[in-house]
């Protein structure tokens, strides 16, 4: 069976990111950039199916600008295939990615898409699920156990009040939460044999794709900054203080 | 202009964060449904007939919406889509699994997890961990919406809403729930607790976790939570996650306890009214957003502050 796999070019999780002075958007010129970090988890189960023998084939795809490309590399490194970049410098928003994506589905026909379940710099939270939705298949969303057995996927879900477990068909998409594996690190060797692996790069126009963005960015702002604690000397002073904030009895 | 908005329940009772939810489709403005769907629900719809600002409840009962499957759901929710200006749901776990799949379906960009509503098309969300607030304007003809709870006031209920009977959709199949494993717990809630006590990698096992949170907790009728890495080691359960990707709190008190603050973790609770941090590294970020901070070995700390109270 044929995997593929949506990784996203985030800013690194270590950095700190600043709003521009004029408020249009973050400043991330020279920020670290790497993979989302579900993401990395998505490409980990991939690369583990191909080794049990389950998946014949994983695919890494990624949509954006030209540097997409590195991330794609990393994926290729950490043990995918071939990689598709889809390159365009509009900026994407999660239904316009869902859509490129179908067209990808209808070309490689995989019978199951992994993804992270968000992405750690718009927090959407929806790309999986669009997917999903305009491929009318089934979902599994926030994944911490996946199984695929005769045709059908059993994934373990992290949800509000523990775990559940569902059974769906495929051809299905799953979005990976923290706990579904342990992403490995790429080695020397496979990061040098990454490089001659094959990235095949399209655009919107090409796979008939309208990516205008249906949201306006009015506005980015920092949130407003808590006021400056104080340090206690001990266990009694804090008590003395929180009975002050009326937090406690 | 009227906004739908999709219960959470688990066939017999109404989820809080419903009750948030129907406060920011209120701020939007216009009429106010609510849509019930589930199996032998019908207490459900008779308990939120009673939220205030609600003027319809539409009562879709059918075995197959037992599990509201995101498969199911959708295909509900888009079938009565075309009546409604807004359609949102709490950003809980359900939240998030359906509303995408109503957005493509309808081909809709949606809003997730807003925090503030200035006017009916345009909406206020954190992005990059809480770091950053973004406000958007729509250009959709029906926005899809999801609603942090925290970030709005839970409505009363003194209202009076009358109660429609929807025919089911056709069962999509496709998804078959299996089990659920649901933490049982005689504690308040996490998502909404007035105070919630969490810990972290700093107290070394899941043992101690219990050991020294638990009898705070009791005395304060607080929630328990965790940090990523506490979760991460096995210390407690998934759910009780604190963060970014985890739970969003804002209680009353928030007692951080053996944890370092990475801004995932704080992305989860700094709208807390008030946060303690007990840790013995006074260079830990936790320090940076704590009201109060108190610097020493949590083993000695957390049970003399347990006496005290």
């Amino acid at each position: 069976m044929k995997v593929l796999v949506l990784v996203k070019r985030v800013v690194d999780y270590n950095v700190k990111v600043r709003v521009k002075a004029d408020g249009s958007g973050v400043d991330i010129a020279n920020a670290k950039m790497s993979m989302n970090p579900f993401d990395e988890i998505a490409v980990e189960e991939a690369v583990r199916l191909k080794e049990a023998g389950i998946a014949s084939e994983v695919i890494a795809v990624s949509a954006g600008i030209a540097n997409c490309q590195e991330t794609l590399r990393t994926a290729l490194a950490l043990g995918a295939d071939r990689a598709i970049l889809i390159e365009t410098d509009t900026q994407l928003q999660p239904l316009a990615i869902a859509k490129l994506l179908k067209a990808i589905c209808a070309k490689e026909q995989p019978q199951l898409v992994l993804c992270g379940k968000q992405a750690i710099d718009d927090d959407a939270n929806q790309t999986g699920q669009m997917l999903a939705a305009l491929m009318n298949w089934p979902q599994a969303t926030f994944a911490s156990n996946v199984i695929v057995a005769n045709g059908t996927l059993t994934v373990t879900r992290e949800i509000d009040g523990g775990l559940e477990t569902i059974e769906i068909t495929l051809p299905a998409v799953v979005t990976t939460d923290l706990r579904l594996n342990e992403p490995r690190y790429a080695t020397l060797p496979n990061i040098m044999k990454s490089k001659k692996k094959p990235l095949e790069t399209t655009t919107p126009q090409a796979l008939g794709v309208d990516v205008t963005p249906r949201l306006t960015t009015l506005n980015m702002a920092e949130p407003p900054k808590r006021a400056a604690g104080v340090m206690v000397a001990d266990v009694a002073e804090l008590v003395a203080k929180l009975r002050n904030e009326g937090v406690i009895a | 202009m009227t906004c739908l908005v999709i219960a959470e329940h688990d066939n017999s009772s109404l989820k809080s964060a419903t009750l948030n939810t129907v406060t920011a489709a209120a701020q939007i403005g216009g009429e106010i449904h609510l849509l019930v769907a589930g199996s032998a629900c019908a207490a459900v719809a008779k308990s939120a007939a009673k939220i205030t600002g609600v003027t319809k409840i539409l009562l879709a009962d059918a075995a197959h919406y037992a599990e509201q499957s995101p498969e199911n759901m959708a295909a509900l929710i888009v079938a009565h889509a075309v009546a409604y200006s807004h359609i949102l749901a709490p950003a809980t776990a359900a939240g998030k699994n359906i509303m995408p799949r109503v957005a493509a379906l309808l081909d809709t960009a949606q809003i997730s997890e807003i925090v503030a509503v200035h006017s009916p098309d345009t909406f206020v969300r954190p992005i990059y961990a809480g770091n950053v607030l973004l406000t958007v304007q729509s250009l959709d003809a029906v926005k899809v919406i999801t609603v942090r709870a925290t970030a709005f006031e839970a409505t009363a209920e003194s209202g009076q809403a009358t109660i429609e009977h929807l025919t089911a959709t056709a069962d999509v199949g496709q998804s078959k729930l299996v089990s659920r494993e649901l933490t049982q717990s005689a504690r308040p809630e996490l998502a909404i607790a007035k105070v919630v006590v969490s810990g972290g990698r700093g107290l070394g096992n899941s043992e101690n976790f219990h050991r020294l949170l638990e009898p705070l907790a009791d005395k304060l009728g607080a929630a328990l939570g965790a940090s990523r890495a506490a979760v991460d080691a096995g210390y407690v359960p998934n759910d009780f996650q604190v963060g970014q990707t985890g739970k969003i709190v804002a209680p009353q008190l928030y007692i951080a306890v053996g944890i370092s603050g990475a801004i995932q973790h704080l992305a989860g609770m700094k709208d807390s009214r008030v946060i303690v941090a007990i840790n013995k590294d006074p260079d830990s970020a936790i320090f940076q957003v704590a009201d109060y901070g108190l610097v020493g070995d949590l083993f000695e700390i957390v049970p003399a502050l347990t006496a005290a109270l």
